[in-house]
């Protein structure tokens, strides 16, 4: 505040100062120019006095926009770009060098419920959600390089202008599945030493080491605290973005972007990991959250200590119908 | 082609806000929505300056550079449009404008935005050249007919300069150099990397 009454006060003497001199050399730089180049100089915007309502309208020259522009043209491009196309390259080296991760002993043939039709039906609804949001803001930072030259201008924008739609309506389902997911699944999500080990031993994807794992392993819970973390963060930014200017200014707009986009494309990579584990990855993954019924042999590999539990709790393996209980004849 | 730019001399604009008055009534542009504006900097106190403003046509557009869907061209006179029919209204170019030129009229769910809206410099739109189409998406098309923009055409003391960047800047030269000083041509370094060389 001080080095702007400072800067105004230097420009307001040379400006003073300026009829004098200028009657033989009219040379001296001028008022507003020396202010806007302050301005520029502090990275500080121009605020004046206005008669309409817009309370935006009173800002005469706003010079952060052009740190806004760098971010989003080439910041933005280049971290996006590296994530998504990295992840991308990372996955497919994966499964280039590993395979496909096979179910040990392969499968028994005996199911046991690993979730639930509450959980199921949320993480497909906030799974759907994610993909098209996703997919969506990608657009915005990409499709103009990607898809524009190939559907043409007009097929671009009402891509682009159902996405904006899609993006700003399904903010909403996805938020309430997060708090959801949040709900159901934290208890089981609490880190703990087993996961460090977890993680230490590579997640048993590198090395072959056998882990113990509960309900949920290590990379599980870091999937569940990036959704849930990372969503949480992308969802206040997004809603801050969805009612322009209601809630903060023309920084707090340009900062909500900067970290709205920042962490979407950085989820959207993490979330390409998710998706090729619990499909294409892994033998036996997709039951999980397709059927909720997962074949024992695969629950106790990678969740031991979870069937144990579920085991004792005499919730396992249903059996195969007609069957009788031993002794019961 | 002439490279059209608008010059505001701080050091003659009274506030009058004909200009305002004078763009809204010759676009029919809706309520909510301003093309120009007149902003007031050290008001009531020394040095007070009063500035009319409005989308300055930069060399090297920043609405241009961040728009999604590419809905910007610039014109032979160096005049930044942009095509209603492409924008999708996601507010980018208001981030990225130095000038806060860009208008969103209000509509549809949340705060979301309509299609953009700003000056043309009086030059319409993509549509052909002084339709009825053009009128009501862009306002009237005053270049086409062979004018300037009625903002400057009806400034009373004719602080708002528009037209080709020379003349203009050598009219404004001409009168810092009679009356021995200037306040400078507003906006010019920010929007065309340049100023005018007293």
């Amino acid at each position: 505040m001080k080095l702007r009454i400072l800067a105004l006060l230097a420009a307001l003497l040379m400006g003073a100062a300026a009829p004098a001199i200028a009657q033989t050399a009219p040379r001296a730089p001028s008022v507003a120019e020396e202010m806007e180049v302050q301005a520029l100089l502090r990275g500080g915007s121009i605020q004046g006095r206005i008669t309409i309502p817009d309370e935006k309208a009173a800002t005469l020259i706003q010079p952060e926009g052009r740190e806004w522009r760098e971010f989003h043209n080439i910041t933005l491009a280049w971290v996006g770009g590296i994530a998504v196309l990295g992840m991308l390259a990372i996955l497919l080296v994966f499964r280039m060098t590993k395979g496909r991760i096979p179910i040990e002993g392969g499968p028994s043939g005996r199911t046991i419920q690993r979730f639930n039709t509450l959980e199921r039906a949320n993480h497909w609804m906030v799974a759907s959600c994610f993909i098209i949001l996703a997919l969506s803001g990608l657009n915005l930072t990409f499709g103009r390089h990607i898809l524009l030259p190939i559907v043409g201008p007009e097929a671009f924008t009402a891509i682009s202008q159902w996405g904006k739609y899609a993006h700003n309506f399904l903010a909403f389902p996805f938020t309430l599945g997060l708090v959801v997911m949040l709900l159901i699944w934290l208890k089981d999500n609490i880190p703990n030493g087993r996961d460090i080990a977890w993680f230490k031993a590579g997640g048993g994807l590198i090395g072959n080491e056998h882990l113990e794992a509960g309900r949920f392993n290590g990379g599980q819970k870091m999937v569940f605290w990036i959704t849930v973390l990372g969503g949480a963060v992308v969802a206040v930014s997004g809603y801050l973005l969805v009612f322009p200017f209601f809630f903060t200014g023309m920084e707090g707009m340009q900062l909500s972007h900067i970290i709205h986009s920042l962490l979407s494309v950085l989820m959207i990579a993490a979330m390409l990991a998710h998706i090729y584990i619990g499909s294409v990855g892994m033998d036996g993954a997709f039951d999980a959250m397709g059927t909720g019924q997962v074949d024992l042999n695969w629950a106790k590999q990678h969740h031991g200590l979870w069937v144990q539990e579920e085991l004792a709790k005499g919730r396992a393996a249903a059996p195969p119908p007609g069957a009788k209980a031993s002794g019961a004849d | 082609m002439a490279r059209m730019k608008f010059l505001l001399d701080a050091e003659r604009c009274i506030e009058c806000n004909a200009c305002v008055t004078a763009c809204k009534n010759e676009h029919e542009v809706p309520w909510g929505i301003n093309r120009r504006r007149v902003v007031t900097i050290n008001d009531g106190k020394p040095g007070e300056r009063s500035i009319s403003m409005a989308c300055m046509h930069c060399t090297d557009a920043p609405c241009a550079a961040v728009c999604p869907v590419s809905c910007f061209y610039t014109t032979a006179d160096a005049v930044v449009l942009h095509d209603k029919d492409l924008c999708i209204g996601c507010g980018y170019c208001f981030y990225a404008c130095p000038f806060g030129a860009p208008q969103y009229p209000r509509l549809g769910n949340f705060g979301s935005r309509g299609k953009m809206d700003k000056c043309t410099f009086c030059a319409g739109g993509p549509q052909a050249d002084n339709t009825q189409a053009e009128y009501i998406q862009y306002g009237s098309n005053r270049l086409a007919e062979g004018k300037l923009p009625l903002c400057a055409e009806m400034c009373s003391t004719k602080a708002l300069l528009a037209g080709d960047g020379q003349i203009i800047a050598s009219i404004y030269r001409e009168r810092v150099q009679r009356r021995g000083y200037g306040t400078g041509a507003w906006g010019w370094r920010t929007a065309y990397r340049e100023t005018v060389a007293i």
